[in-house]
């Protein structure tokens, strides 16, 4: 049900007193004040809002964030915030993370959150390289990429996100780049309201060690037509003049220009982010161009906190203790005069 | 009736019960364990599982035992020297003959004595026609065919369950020799089989066959009447350690009003603490099994953060992996209990053998200067005031909390006098529920230090925590200096301070004299038995220190340990506590006794180290 709250914030309601020290020019600046606007018509009380971190530069989010927040170690933000929400099924948790912390040293929470779909949302700011230790190649860095740890080129191939998170059984996950903050404020909506554990890739510039690295994507010359931003119900259509669209040709995905080999917006597919079935949402993934973005997969299933609670409530039902000295007294026991 | 012997009293008897994994050994010693305890003896235990998960029929390595020690006066330990011996089968017999006294009974089944068997457990020749086992009293019974022979007119029952049932055969002669009725077992195999009546029908009348077979063929010298002891009135349950831990986290819940959160990864001898925890959702416990140590106790921590009564179960090695979230609750000052069921270490060493190695780790296994609490249980039953202590002491210090247990007390069973929440100490705890002016997180109580708890929901309290050093006043980050070190000498403070909130040390026997026995944690009913023997014996001037408090110390340590001419510190490790006492009162010469076997102190051994004082 939807509640309408008394206070009305604004995205300044939000921001902590705190001096943010990103560098100049990085897309989480865009990030946090994306966030601190869709929070402020978000219908949830400011102190019922955790942001939970690890280590890293996207992990300093949380101190800057007028919300209850942890700055935790690295990588094991997904479980700390997994702990707070069963704690207090009523909050509305959220993670930031980066590449490192969450594929890395934290991979197996990752994973393992998506897995059990506990309702919190994860935002992961992905630059494809290690920022706060200045610039060694992260999870998601190209191979051949030179960076302070690989001077002749990464041999490590990358993991894709939106595989790594299909493959975990995420049932919300959704692509952004850092550039595009009205995109990433629908999706943070969206991940509010989705409930089920929601993990927001962003695509995020370092200015510092790997600058441009998306820029053949998402640089404003070429960002229209190398981008397709999907909405579910809505036919997947891209370009500038938004006269491109998604088919599928046999097994593939196939880009086709609409008025060209008789092809009209109704052949176009159709974005169904809800199914079950995610071998579309696989290949939206996966595909090269356009780079999709957007909510790509929002299916939503009974949450581990649900799972847990009508499991709780059948046991309490059926129990004969009501404390815990009942437990004590049952079963065998005997006097000593 | 000239040839009725007298029957000889004994104050205490060992007895175990050994055979193949199957053979239902574990659950023959409970019920002579729960049969003797209400009779009103005083009663120990310990299980002796294989490693092997199902080993091989017969063979050595897959032999369970279960060894019960009854006394009519108090027993602290499951005992050394076995009284009797219930060999089920010759693997069974090989591989704890060792521990029978010279002399004393050995009831085997001549059955489970085939050419196949023997040759399993690698016997050349036949041990029971040998002439191996002259120097003890041998009673052989085939209990395999009278167990078939009982049950005969049971309808329904097949080979198998028939088999399986001569455990209560033996178990039928134990309690016809120690004078025990069969009462007890019977209402139990009726509970249990209640779906089954025949598997019911059939153990009772297998259990009843063994008893008068001991009583009518007179196979058996009626010799040993173990009388009740005295005990403190009430109501008593055995318990074993790990559920008596997990008791203990219950009963601080309900006390302190706070829902309990318990985040783990099974690791062996700690799993049975979460066993036992996700039974009890009824109580609203939330049991989350994580994905690693790490995950276990960070999820710890963000329910803490969210207000619960937050508690991470281990061992060693995931102690080990769990330090860097320790560290990160001390810095955040949340309140924390870390429970730690110590095993034989280093890395994967002896998970299922007991050891004390862990103190150091529990006091200094982190980097930074990171001081946190640290106690120890010390008996199976006392695990429940210890893990209710470890509880208080974390939400009243704000601190994380770490309680040191170890594999033989949390498998051992002993009575516990059973303990309503309602007469344990109240808990305290720091939850603030409303903004006030210039409010700050880490504003903190100041005869404890203990800081403020804001939890997340609570309005006008929003605030962020996090592991960077934080501002003495706002706790918001920073990097001043002089600030770092008056919060390293906080965060110190606050620990010492926890010695105005615990008991002084006692000291049992003498409390001056020529030696003080020192000891901590599961090594108790060890060196109380053997100090009490010592005092028994006529040797006066000797007198036991057994700690709980590691961390702070009680404020009285020093003291107690001034008053006697010589100090020996007897532990299951290389010299621990040792190391930390002489670091903290340099001012006594301690002298230490360190067994690392994996096994308990011997009564034997500790007795001729302390008459090397007297």
């Amino acid at each position: 049900m939807e509640t309408t709250l008394d206070t009305k914030y604004t995205f300044k309601d939000f921001a902590s007193d705190q001096e943010v020290r990103w560098c100049p020019g990085c897309d989480d600046y865009v990030v946090l004040r994306s966030i601190q606007k869709a929070m402020a018509d978000m219908n949830v009380k400011k102190e019922d809002i955790v942001f939970i971190s690890g280590i890293g530069c996207s992990s300093r989010f949380p101190y800057y964030m007028n919300t209850y927040g942890m700055h935790g170690i690295h990588g094991r933000a997904p479980a700390i915030a997994s702990g707070v929400k069963l704690a207090n099924p009523d909050l509305s948790v959220w993670i930031v993370t980066g590449d490192g912390d969450s594929m890395a040293i934290g991979g197996n929470h990752l994973i393992h959150v998506l897995r059990r779909n506990i309702n919190l949302n994860i935002i992961l700011l992905n630059n494809e390289i290690y920022g706060l230790t200045k610039g060694q190649f992260s999870p998601t860095s190209v191979l051949g990429q030179k960076t302070k740890s690989s001077p002749y080129g990464n041999t490590q191939p990358p993991f894709s996100p939106g595989e790594l998170a299909l493959g975990s059984n995420a049932r919300f996950y959704a692509r952004i780049p850092g550039n595009n903050p009205k995109g990433q404020i629908e999706i943070f909506h969206e991940a509010q309201q989705f409930n089920g554990t929601s993990l927001i890739e962003v695509l995020q510039n370092c200015v510092i060690f790997n600058d441009g690295c998306f820029d053949h994507v998402t640089d404003k010359t070429v960002k229209d037509e190398k981008q397709i931003y999907v909405e579910h119900g809505k036919p997947m259509i891209f370009g500038k003049d938004r006269d491109k669209g998604l088919v599928l040709n046999g097994l593939k995905l196939e880009v086709v220009t609409i008025g060209e080999n008789g092809i009209a917006e109704d052949n176009i597919l159709v974005h169904d982010a809800k199914q079950e079935d995610k071998t579309l949402h696989q290949m939206l993934v996966n595909l090269a161009y356009p780079l999709v973005t957007g909510v790509i997969r929002s299916f939503e299933d009974v949450t581990f906190e649900e799972r847990e609670d009508t499991l709780t409530a059948e046991v309490k039902s059926k129990s004969k203790f009501k404390k815990t000295d009942d437990l004590f007294y049952a079963g065998e026991t005997y006097e000593v005069q | 009736m000239n040839d009725v012997k007298i029957p000889e009293a004994l104050e205490t008897v060992v007895v175990r019960f050994v055979g193949d994994s199957g053979d239902g050994m574990q659950l023959t010693g409970t019920q002579f364990t729960d049969t003797s305890a209400m009779f009103g003896n005083d009663v120990a235990t310990f299980p002796n599982y294989p490693s092997e998960i199902r080993a091989p029929q017969g063979s050595l390595y897959g032999v369970s035992g279960f060894q019960v020690h009854i006394g009519s006066v108090e027993v602290s330990t499951p005992g050394d020297e076995l009284d009797l011996l219930v060999a089920m089968n010759p693997a069974g017999l090989k591989t704890n003959l060792y521990a029978l006294k010279k002399g004393q009974m050995i009831i085997v089944d001549t059955d489970a004595f085939t050419a196949k068997n023997l040759e399993k457990a690698a016997y050349a020749s036949n041990p029971l026609t040998d002439g191996s086992l002259d120097g003890y009293k041998v009673i052989e019974v085939a209990m395999t065919s009278l167990t078939k022979e009982a049950v005969k007119e049971v309808v329904g029952l097949d080979q198998k369950s028939i088999v399986r049932s001569k455990n209560m055969f033996a178990l039928g002669m134990v309690y016809w020799m120690y004078h025990r009725s069969t009462e007890h077992t019977i209402e139990f195999l009726e509970k249990k089989f209640k779906k089954q009546p025949e598997l019911a029908e059939g153990n009772s009348k297998v259990l009843n066959a063994g008893y008068y077979y001991a009583e009518t063929l007179e196979l058996i010298p009626n010799a040993y009447i173990v009388s009740p002891a005295k005990k403190a009135a009430g109501t008593y349950k055995i318990v074993m350690g790990n559920t008596a831990t997990a008791w203990g986290l219950l009963a601080a819940a309900e006390k302190s009003g706070l829902e309990l959160f318990l985040g783990s990864y099974p690791i062996t001898p700690a799993t049975d603490i979460l066993h036992e925890l996700v039974k009890h959702k009824h109580f609203g416990v939330k049991a989350f099994q994580a994905e690693d140590e790490i995950a276990g106790i960070s999820s710890a921590i963000g329910a803490a953060f969210a207000g619960d009564l937050a508690v991470t179960t281990t061992s060693g090695p995931g102690l080990a992996l769990k330090s860097e979230a320790i560290g990160l609750a001390l810095m955040l000052e949340l309140p924390l209990v870390i429970v730690n069921v110590q095993r034989g270490g280093p890395s994967t060493g002896l998970p299922t053998k007991t050891e004390q190695s862990d103190l150091l780790q529990a006091l200094f296994g982190r980097h930074g200067e990171s001081p946190v609490i640290v106690i120890a249980a010390s008996t199976p039953g006392n695990c429940y005031n210890y893990a209710y202590e470890a509880a208080r002491l974390a939400l009243e210090h704000m601190t994380p909390v770490i309680l040191l247990t170890d594999g033989y007390i949390a498998n051992g069973a002993s009575p516990w006098r059973i303990t309503p929440v309602s007469e344990m100490k109240p808990i305290r705890n720091h939850k603030v529920l409303k903004a006030t002016e210039n409010w700050h997180p880490y504003d903190r109580e100041v005869t404890t230090l203990a800081r403020n708890w804001a939890v997340p929901g609570t309005p006008g309290l929003e605030h962020r925590v996090g592991g960077l050093e934080k501002d003495s006043i706002t706790g918001e980050i920073s990097y001043d200096p002089e600030n770092h070190q008056k919060m390293v000498k906080i965060r110190q403070e606050k620990i010492d301070l926890v010695r105005y909130n615990i008991p002084d040390q006692s000291t049992e026997y003498a409390d001056s004299g020529d030696l003080l026995v020192v000891g901590w944690g599961g090594t108790y009913g060890a060196l109380h038995t053997a100090v009490h023997q010592m005092v028994k014996e006529g040797y006066e001037k000797i007198g036991l220190a057994h700690f709980n408090y590691l961390n702070p110390m009680p404020a009285n340590t020093e003291e107690v340990l001034s008053k006697f001419k010589n100090i020996v510190v007897c532990e299951l490790n290389n010299g621990q506590m040792v190391k930390v006492l002489r670091d903290r009162f340099p001012q006594f010469k301690y002298d230490q006794f360190n067994k690392i076997q994996g096994l308990p102190f011997s009564n034997n051994e500790l007795l001729e180290t302390f008459k090397n004082y007297l």
